[in-house]
């Protein structure tokens, strides 16, 4: 081995091509021991990519990377571990109904002694301050303690470098503290960290360096603190930003969507029941609900969609009592839903994007679908529009839903049902990890939609997107609803203490 | 070593495949030909080629194809909506039990009216059959592989019983069998050796495939197999999709049953089929799930019954060896296909410093 390196790592002009995208586009970059390095870049613009690479999950077309001064091909990640590389990814890959110690235990290569192991994650944990209980159900867990678990399981192979996609997506705003805190200090060991996150302030706040992508390309490197986050945003996107515009509301409308003591049973063991419910969204305005994820929100999209049934009259779409009824009639009323995950639920990962234009518009569109026949022109068109409207970038003509990135393939499914001026509009998570530019566009159809009005009814776990869009606030914990106050009203702190419970309703035992 | 799953399949490797098992089949046969003492190419002439030199032999395997692409299509839609009904064999027995209910209880009704209550009570003695395991999935969850293939077990003694006992022909010399069909109790025929049966199946066959291809219910099938989440989101609902694919496959391989009592058989007896039920499910796969390709999944699996018939009587080869081929080529697509959307890895990775 040579001298002690300058850097960690090093990528040399780095190109991946898939078919005639190129993803990678001769990148170069420098990682030294000890730095946060942040990669920043719109949806698609090569950041998973590069890390899958580094990660030894994809393979470079050519360029090569440098390990500590060397030459070095990563085949898988079993071998990126090997060298000593960890990632966090953004969704979780947990066994619920483990306990947190047999979780790590499963990623450990080769034999371990459990009850040694729950002692090293006990210490590991309490050491960095991420207090973990080794003997504890990961389906009890919050999803903050359960991206402890993953960064617990990386620190214990005592990693050089540790990858962070996106990590305070899931997380309240103190435990995103609490994480900048143990980043901070890995980094004072010596433990450089990549770190791609959406959200320019924590980038600013964190981050040593920073390397900035677009379409494929490094377009710079800068030291994020002496930046702000418009130029930031102005690097990635490549021209400024559309700040959201927001004219005030037309006085009351009536009410187009309405819950009503609404309850639904928890489904499975690891659901949340939802309890008593009631929530009115008028004509003009847009209501969204924050929370905390797993407080019950999907099961709350579930039971407005129509995939889940209720009781007729607990919820209500413009004067006629729908609760019993199924997704098809209600998107009829004049509904449309984008749940939370894109793929899988709001889209058929193999089918084509003129196809999922289908999924959701069947009952709706005589273009679409009439008397039973597909109308493959219809929904091609449709497709089309929602593509060019929307800018989803793609590959080629009218691909399949899994090949697009993930903020295209949102920008798609809110497009899809935008593009039908929807009477109510109800959205779980319109711009999860989608980039600023693309969020900003998503932002604004919503709100102008509202002001044509269309009720719409968000459900986030961002909070800057909440203020910046919402008329009224509710906040949701535990599966129960707080009342909606005018977003004027409400402060982050207010809106903290409602997401830890302050307005639950509590029986006796 | 482990699968690892590939970022792209290749849509030309996907329509390769079943022609890719099919070379692999004919080489593990001719092996397997070799390894009895058989010159493996006469064998494999007699096997695959012979049959198809003569015009008896062509209408053999065209009304041996009949059932198998009637049954193949109907598993084809339910395989792709991920509804694994195994149990066809059984529902062509239900199929044929009901149809010949007729000719048994009513031997001197001779109209086509006859003709088509036997081929109604086909159809409707397998779909009945198809609705235990659909309701049991339906109602309790319980798995559809299991019990559609336990149920065929159970018709068959039904119908063992039945040509053994209260249907046995009573001028049929203690043989266990019904009376012999005939007249407008049995399918018209268009030559010598092709009944309308034949035709009938490529009709439903092709009007399946544009179902598939062009209607929201094929629509509805393809997404509640691929994404069940989105099915429901998309407002399908999945239990009637399960019990339509059932009715639908159950349907159709009752009608194979009424067919073939009518026909090639004429009676009802304790073995009515050589396994096209599950013979079908190998048409399915060799067909791509795909209604109009199970056409001609079905030619090829037919010929290898006449082929195992064949080598049987020029070469003494047992006609086991007809489901021996049947298996090697099931097992190959399904590697095939699963080597299109999977790569081999080697598990111990070497970490290559330069």
């Amino acid at each position: 081995m040579k001298a002690k390196a300058d850097y960690l790592l090093e990528a040399l002009n780095i190109v991946k091509v898939f078919g005639t995208l190129r993803a990678n586009d001769d990148v170069t970059l420098k990682v030294r021991p000890g730095e946060i390095h942040a990669f920043l870049g719109e949806n698609g613009a090569g950041k998973s990519t590069l890390v899958k690479m580094i990660y030894g999950a994809l393979q470079p077309t050519s360029g090569e990377f440098r390990w500590m001064g060397e030459k070095v091909v990563v085949p898988n990640p079993a071998a990126a571990r090997k060298l000593g590389i960890g990632m966090v990814f953004q969704h979780f890959s947990l066994f619920e109904a483990l306990t947190v110690a047999e979780n790590i235990a499963l990623a450990m290569p080769g034999p371990f002694d459990l009850g040694v192991l729950s002692e090293k994650i006990a210490r590991v944990s309490k050491d960095y301050g991420l207090p973990l209980e080794p003997t504890a159900t990961v389906a009890d867990l919050s999803v903050g303690e359960r991206q402890r678990i993953e960064i617990v399981r990386c620190l214990l192979q005592e990693p050089k470098l540790l990858i962070m996609d996106e990590p305070t997506a899931v997380l309240t705003p103190q435990e995103a503290d609490q994480l900048f805190k143990v980043l901070a200090r890995l980094a004072g060991e010596g433990c450089a960290v990549i770190y791609i996150s959406h959200r320019l302030e924590e980038v600013k706040r964190l981050c040593h360096s920073a390397t900035i992508l677009r379409h494929g390309k490094v377009v710079a490197h800068v030291d994020p603190t002496k930046e702000t986050a418009a130029s930031l945003a102005k690097l990635m996107v490549g021209g400024d930003i559309h700040v959201v515009h927001t004219p005030r509301k037309v006085t009351d409308g009536k009410t187009r969507l309405k819950l009503d003591g609404l309850n639904l049973a928890a489904d499975g063991p690891f659901a949340v029941e939802l309890k008593n419910i009631s929530l009115d969204v008028k004509a003009g305005e847009v209501v969204a609900i924050a929370g905390v994820a797993g407080n019950g929100q999907g099961e709350l999209f579930d039971a407005i969609s129509g995939e889940r049934h209720t009781k007729a009259a607990m919820l209500v779409m413009d004067g006629k009592p729908a609760g019993n009824e199924g997704v098809s009639v209600r998107r009829r009323l004049g509904g449309a839903f984008v749940p939370e995950e894109r793929l899988g639920h709001g889209a058929v990962p193999g089918f084509r994007l003129s196809d999922n234009i289908v999924l959701t518009r069947h009952a709706s569109d005589t273009d679409v679908v009439r008397s039973g026949l597909l109308q493959k022109n219809g929904a091609a068109n449709v497709s089309e529009r929602v593509i060019k409207d929307y800018d989803v970038r793609k590959g080629k003509p009218n691909p399949e839903a899994r090949a697009l990135s993930g903020g295209n393939l949102q920008k798609f499914v809110v497009g899809r049902e935008l593009d039908r001026k929807p009477g109510i509009l109800v959205v779980n998570q319109p711009t999860w990890g989608v980039d600023a530019g693309a969020a900003a566009t998503i932002r604004q159809a919503l709100v102008d939609l509202s002001r044509k009005g269309s009720a719409v009814l968000v459900i986030s776990q961002d909070l800057d997107e909440i203020f910046e869009i919402a008329d009224r606030i509710a906040v949701i914990s535990r599966g129960q609803l707080s009342e909606a106050f005018p977003a004027s009203q409400m402060t982050a702190e207010k809106i903290g203490l409602l997401m830890a419970g302050e307005h639950e309703v509590h029986h006796a035992a | 070593m482990r699968l690892e799953k590939r970022a792209e399949r290749s849509n030309a490797m996907a329509i390769a495949s079943p022609f890719i098992a099919f070379a692999l089949t004919i080489v593990t046969a001719a092996i397997i030909f070799a390894l009895r003492g058989n010159n493996p190419f006469a064998a494999l002439y007699v096997y695959f080629i012979e049959p198809l030199t003569a015009m008896w032999s062509i209408e053999q395997t065209l009304v041996k194809a009949s059932p198998l692409i009637l049954i193949g299509a109907g598993l084809s839609v339910a395989y792709r909506a991920n509804v694994w009904n195994i149990g066809a064999e059984g529902q062509l027995t239900a199929g044929a039990i009901l149809a010949g209910s007729v000719p048994v209880f009513f031997p001197q009704w001779q109209s086509p009216l006859a003709f088509l209550a036997m081929i109604i009570l086909g159809v409707l003695g397998g779909m009945l059959w198809a609705s235990i395991p659909a309701t049991l999935r339906n109602r309790f969850n319980a798995n559809e592989i299991l019990t559609s293939l336990m149920l065929v077990y159970v018709v068959q003694l039904l119908l063992d019983y039945l040509v053994r006992g209260p249907w046995r022909d009573p001028q049929g010399f203690n043989f266990p069998k019904t009376v012999s069909f005939s007249g407008w109790q049995t399918l018209p025929y268009l030559t010598s050796g092709i009944h309308v049966g034949v035709v009938i199946t490529v009709l439903i066959a092709l009007a399946l495939g544009l179902v598939m291809s062009h209607t929201l219910k094929g629509f509805e099938i393809a997404v509640t197999g691929q994404s069940p989440r989105a099915a429901r989101f998309a407002g399908f609902s999945e239990k009637s999709t399960v019990m339509f694919c059932f009715l639908l496959a159950g349907g159709l391989a009752g009608l194979a049953g009424a067919f073939e009592i009518s026909s090639v058989v004429g009676q009802l007896q304790p073995q009515i089929s050589p396994g096209y039920g599950f013979a079908a499910i190998i048409v399915a796969f060799l067909g791509r799930l795909n209604p109009i390709g199970v056409i001609f999944a079905g030619l090829l699996l037919a010929l290898s019954y006449i082929g195992g018939e064949a080598v049987q009587t020029a070469l003494q080869i047992p006609d086991k060896i007809t489901r021996v081929i049947q298996g090697i080529l099931l097992f190959y697509i399904l590697a095939c296909d699963t080597l299109i959307s999977y790569r081999i890895v080697t598990s111990s990775p070497v970490l290559q410093k330069a």
